[in-house]
């Protein structure tokens, strides 16, 4: 049990974002520590580690003794990731100086919540999993509430603290269930002897509380209950952070476990994934339509996404698995899109937060107006935007893995959020009104958008770029 | 050198992204103009590098196929799943037509300077002729049936974009309504038109699919090997790809639309609506000549409608006024010719004439565009007359492709139509009957020809010198002209016929093309010997009695005219309303359309079947929506309960399952 220097240098995003928080908080902690210094760095270690990231897409290699997976499944999910927090770095920025509540540390928070993110989906142990989910969680409760001054901020921080404990607890549990039964906790060994284990009770049982334990993180239906509460209390770049990055980490986790190592197709885990997929699709869709606040509406939103997604995994072919990585990286730009233009619009007391305050929103604002229409298409699953391709093919993969009915579920229930996603879509170009932005918005802030929208769009014209990339590490 | 084919696509996109994005805040038409033009010109100039490449291959040699990416992209370890790229086939065959499309639609970008010169929308009909040579040559250049569809689509979203350019603006129906009617009506008829055509297209692409397994045109023609001649899906499939070419090149049943389309400026006329567009369905069937081949009923059809489309249309431009017209009705003749030529089997005739017909079907448009021009917006050649004065360069280049249609010989038409005719007559497919339509239909071109070019040029002036004062065209549309008539006169030497003891090099280019089709259909070339002479002298006997015949009656005998008109009065009220096709289609499918429509759709079905179910659904979506949120109360308590439920039902499912 040693490590080596390939180790490290194969770990290269990991390592180099691990190494980034560390200085970032020597840097912070000096005396007149500069937070803008702690910003740019923060924003170069993710722009690093996504270049990492990028230049070791080609294979997967194990590295740490069989521990941790690099390269190929893994940097696609740094890709995301690092996106995600860049996004996130940049949109927080102005918010929290509105607030006058801007710290280094919550960059700190966010790079280390990344860290977190990259270990889940590069874990091939269920204990480096633990690690990678606590890691994640603990910086996420952190920057839940980061706005001390505000109860909505604090509250939302203690109920996504206690119910996040609550679930780690059964989390734990699984894992000591699968270990008991399978002797050990190395995936790569528990997916050689899946055919036997699949008929032991008390596996399934491990098994099922990993799915519960999963779901929870992506908040899926039932065990979503603390999404839009949390979703709606945190500030918003936090959430944007929350439902993108740590919704994909989260189902990075999901495929490593249920595609990747167990073969759940046909089994009764399988039947269960799909329950919760169409009872996300159906709950968070119908829910979102009675929303009025944008961040709640989203907040539903994300959890029919989730069921959308749930249906790759049900599936659990490797169709499900190329269609959910498409879907994630579409969801993170097109929702990182959608939250970071609503937070330039709300104002310090949490109004301007619902589709009235959106009127004639068009007139006012035509470029920021109409890169939320893309967004919202986007999510509506419209061609020709990226979400379109990642709702076909999820579904392709549910139709062919025989589970028609939850296909008929998912577009069915996309059918009503095309209510929601285009009532705002209406609310800004036919309503008369004169919202606008009140504050200026950064030229980077606003470049960075422009860039999600442009993606967005690409990836809808051009959607192999990405499968083609999630394609290549299946030639393993 | 194949893989600078996409580069001729890339060069009209980019100008209409700037153009589309910036041109309002141009305002300066030199920039604009030079800009549109300017990016087919690249194209042009890339096409030819690309054809001189290809010149000094060896024939087998002559393709390329370069894929950007995949479009549709499917899962590994799914071979069944069909995979479809954004990929371009550079062959004989679309090197031909993105040559014509390019070098054509080059010189009418250059006139449409000139021509829309002080037009407010100047950038916006630059913006939209960019966009439709982007769309065309995805059509010609595509290397696979979706790709060329996305190209169909979208010439055709150009020609209704252009149609009803000037939105703002009425023009005259003729025929059965002499009333008005608004240019958007014109652009919507033929966008309704097409989709009946373009249905047909898309059942078509659904059979390949199921049949095929594959959407590119090397898979699909690799596989077609095995299918029996004459069986019923290759019946199918050809016949819904020629509902979907008679709706885009305005053949019987579907060439309503044309006529009427001639409401958008004349360039579009010249441009989509003879030179180019118009022509995709005979490319279609020239692409998909080996499907053809293996539907010899299909190739019946096709020759049929095709002769019967030529012989109609050309009757209706006899009696026509308007400058326009006449030649929208000579192009539905000359395309109905083309079919003819794609029915008998001879695909190589039908694109010659497309290439030729490129060139005096442009000139001529671009010719009556130019006396429009100088005549303010008149466009009644009853009230011209002796404008050959005003406008010498108009008439002498107008009066070369008047000459080229007719099909004297050397002009180019000649040698294109007559091959078509001498195929009518001598192929397998062919037959006496088919000929004797097409030569007629020959007669009667060059007599409305003549009567067009006498009524507008010759004679007296019948125009009020008070309102028109007639005035040659600018150096931008005149260019054009002399560069097109020069085509005109030598671009039949292309394809000059073994017989004529030229190379015929068009044949030999097209040869590996239609080679397969030609094995199929077991073609033999017949060499008539002397019937061959007797009938080429024949057709120019035809064209010069026709041109003859209009000299007498328009110039010589006016009153003749005037005689006929009222002793065949029935005769002349068929032609003039257009065989009361449009009153027809108005009563069978419009009006019917319109009032089931309104009565059983709307009001039956719509407001109270269809309205009262998703309100209803909705209604009961909402209601549930404002029950469940009250799930969410706040209370963290609350929610690990429902948590814990959660967990009781997934254990209890995986335990007792």
């Amino acid at each position: 049990m040693e490590i080596t220097i390939s180790d490290l240098w194969q770990s290269a995003p990991m390592v180099s974002l691990t190494l980034t928080g560390l200085v970032a908080l020597l840097v912070e902690s000096m005396k007149g520590g500069r937070t803008t210094a702690v910003y740019g760095l923060s924003l170069a270690g993710c722009a690093l580690a996504f270049v990492f990231s990028l230049w070791s897409l080609g294979s997967e290699v194990i590295v740490f003794n069989g521990m941790i997976l690099q390269g190929g499944y893994a940097s696609y999910f740094s890709m995301v990731f690092t996106s995600s927090a860049f996004f996130t770095i940049v949109l927080s920025r102005p918010y929290m100086q509105r607030l006058h509540r801007e710290q280094g540390v919550l960059y700190i928070l966010i790079l280390f919540a990344t860290v977190g993110m990259m270990l889940m989906a590069s874990a091939m142990d269920l204990i480096i999993l633990f690690l990678g989910i606590e890691l994640m969680s603990v910086c996420l409760y952190v920057l839940t509430g980061f706005v001390r001054t505000k109860v909505t901020s604090n509250e939302s921080a203690v109920k996504y603290f206690l119910l996040g404990a609550f679930a780690t607890g059964f989390l734990l549990y699984g894992i000591a269930l699968v270990y008991g039964t399978a002797g050990t906790t190395n995936l790569k060994l528990i997916s050689q002897s899946f055919a036997q284990l699949s008929g032991n009770s008390l596996f399934l049982m491990g098994a099922g509380l990993l799915v519960i334990a999963f779901s929870f993180k992506v908040a899926a239906v039932p065990f979503h209950m603390w999404a839009p509460d949390v979703y709606e209390g945190a500030p918003t770049p936090v959430t944007a952070f929350m439902s993108t990055g740590a919704k994909a980490a989260a189902f990075a986790a999901f495929v490593t476990v249920f595609i990747r190592t167990f073969a759940i197709t046909g089994t009764p885990i399988s039947e269960v994934v799909a329950f919760i997929a169409a009872a996300s699709m159906i709950l968070g869709n119908v829910t979102a339509i009675a929303q009025s606040n944008l961040k709640r509406m989203l907040a539903y939103s994300s959890i029919a996404h989730a069921g959308y997604m749930l249906s790759g995994i049900a599936a659990g072919s490797a169709e499900g698995e190329t269609g959910i990585l498409f879907y994630l990286a579409a969801y993170t730009l097109m929702n990182m899109g959608a939250f970071g233009i609503i937070s330039w619009v709300e104002q310090q007391d949490d109004t301007k937060l619902t589709f009235d305050d959106y009127a004639g929103f068009s007139a006012q604002r035509p470029v920021v107006a109409a890169m939320l229409s893309v967004f919202m298409f986007s999510l509506a699953g419209i061609p020709p935007f990226a979400g379109f391709f990642g709702k076909y093919y999820v579904f392709l993969a549910a139709v062919k893995a025989d589970l028609v009915w939850l296909a008929v579920i998912g577009v069915l229930t996309s059918v009503i959020s095309v209510y929601y996603y285009l009532r705002l879509v209406m609310v800004m170009y036919f309503r008369d009104g004169n919202a606008t932005i009140e504050e200026r918005v950064p030229g980077f802030a606003f470049a960075v958008i422009g860039v999600i929208a442009a993606l967005v769009i690409l990836l809808g014209l051009y959607p192999s770029l990405v499968v083609d990339i999630s394609k290549t590490f299946f030639k393993l | 050198m194949f893989s600078f084919a996409p580069t001729i696509v890339l060069f009209p996109l980019l100008g209409f992204l700037f153009l589309g994005l910036f041109g309002a805040r141009l305002r300066n038409e030199k920039l604009i103009g030079i800009l549109g033009s300017g990016t087919v010109g690249l194209s042009f100039l890339v096409a030819v590098a690309l054809f001189i490449h290809m010149l000094g291959l060896e024939p087998d040699q002559r393709k390329g196929i370069v894929e950007l990416f995949s479009w549709i992209g499917t899962f590994t370890g799914t071979a069944s799943s069909v995979n479809v790229s954004v990929a371009y086939q550079v062959d004989q065959l679309s090197i031909l037509m993105t040559l014509v499309v390019t070098g054509v639609g080059f010189l009418i970008h250059v006139y449409s300077i000139g021509y829309m010169h002080g037009d407010p929308g100047f950038w916006r009909f630059f913006t939209y002729l960019n966009l439709f040579i982007f769309a065309m040559l995805n059509l010609v250049l595509a290397d696979n049936f979706l790709l060329m569809f996305l190209g169909w689509e979208g010439v055709g979203l150009c020609s209704y974009l252009l149609i009803g350019f000037w939105y703002d603006r009425k023009f005259d129906v003729g025929g059965y309504a002499p009333g008005k009617a608004w240019t958007n009506d014109a652009a919507k008829k033929a966008f309704i038109v097409n989709r009946i055509g373009d249905f047909g297209f898309l059942l078509a692409m659904f059979l390949i699919v199921v049949q095929f397994e594959s959407l590119s045109f090397d898979a699909v023609f690799g596989r077609v090997s095995v299918m029996t001649p004459g069986s019923d899906v290759m019946i199918w499939i050809t016949l819904l790809l020629f509902l979907g070419a008679t709706g885009k090149s305005a053949q019987i049943p579907l060439f309503v639309w044309l006529p009427d389309a001639m409401a958008g400026p004349t360039p579009v006329s010249a441009l989509i609506h003879a030179a180019t567009m118009v022509t995709a369905g005979v490319y279609m069937v020239a692409r998909c000549s080996i499907l053809f081949a293996l539907a010899p009923a299909t190739l019946q059809v096709v020759a049929v409608i095709g002769a019967l489309t030529a012989i109609m249309a050309a009757t209706i431009g006899l009696v026509q006024n308007d400058i326009k017209k006449v030649l929208a009705y000579s192009t539905v003749s000359q395309l109905g010719y083309m079919f003819l030529a794609m029915g008998v089997a001879a695909f190589t005739a039908g694109i010659f004439h497309v290439v030729t017909h490129a060139f005096f079907k442009a000139l001529l448009f671009l010719g009556s565009g130019a006396v429009i021009h100088g005549m303010h917006d008149e466009q009644d050649i009853q009230k011209m007359g002796g404008l050959k004065k005003y406008l010498p360069v108009t008439y002498k280049t107008f009066l070369i492709g008047a000459i080229a249609i007719a099909g004297i010989p050397p002009f180019a038409g000649f040698f294109s139509k007559d091959e078509i005719l001498w195929k009518a007559f001598s192929s397998d497919q062919g037959s006496v009957l088919l000929w004797a339509i097409a030569a007629a239909g020959a007669g009667v071109t060059a007599f409305y020809m003549f009567r067009l070019v006498i009524l507008t040029f010759e004679g007296k002036e019948r125009f009020d010198h008070h309102h028109a004062h007639p005035h040659e065209a600018p150096k931008t549309m005149t260019v054009p002209l002399i560069v097109l008539a020069f085509l005109s006169v030598v671009g039949g030497f292309i394809g000059v016929p073994e017989s004529l003891m030229g190379g015929n090099a068009l044949e030999h280019w097209l040869e590996p093309i239609f080679a397969p089709a030609m094995t199929t259909l077991r073609a033999t070339p017949h060499h008539g010997g002397i019937t061959e002479y007797l009938l080429m002298a024949l057709s120019v006997g035809i064209a010069v009695a026709g041109i003859y015949g209009a000299r007498t009656v328009y110039m010589k005998r006016q009153e003749l005219a005037d005689a006929w008109r009222s002793k065949y009065r029935r005769t002349y009220q068929v032609l003039w309303n257009k065989y009361y096709v449009d009153e027809a289609y108005d009563t069978l499918f419009v009006r019917s359309t319109v009032k089931a429509s309104e009565t059983v759709l709307w009001r039956g079905l719509d407001v109270s079947v269809i309205d009262w179910l998703v309100n209803a659904s909705a209604q009961g979506v909402a209601w549930l929506s404002s029950k469940v949120r009250l799930i969410q109360t706040g209370f963290a308590q609350r929610y690990a309960t429902i948590f814990v439920g959660g967990i009781v039902l997934v254990l209890f499912w995986l335990m007792f399952k």
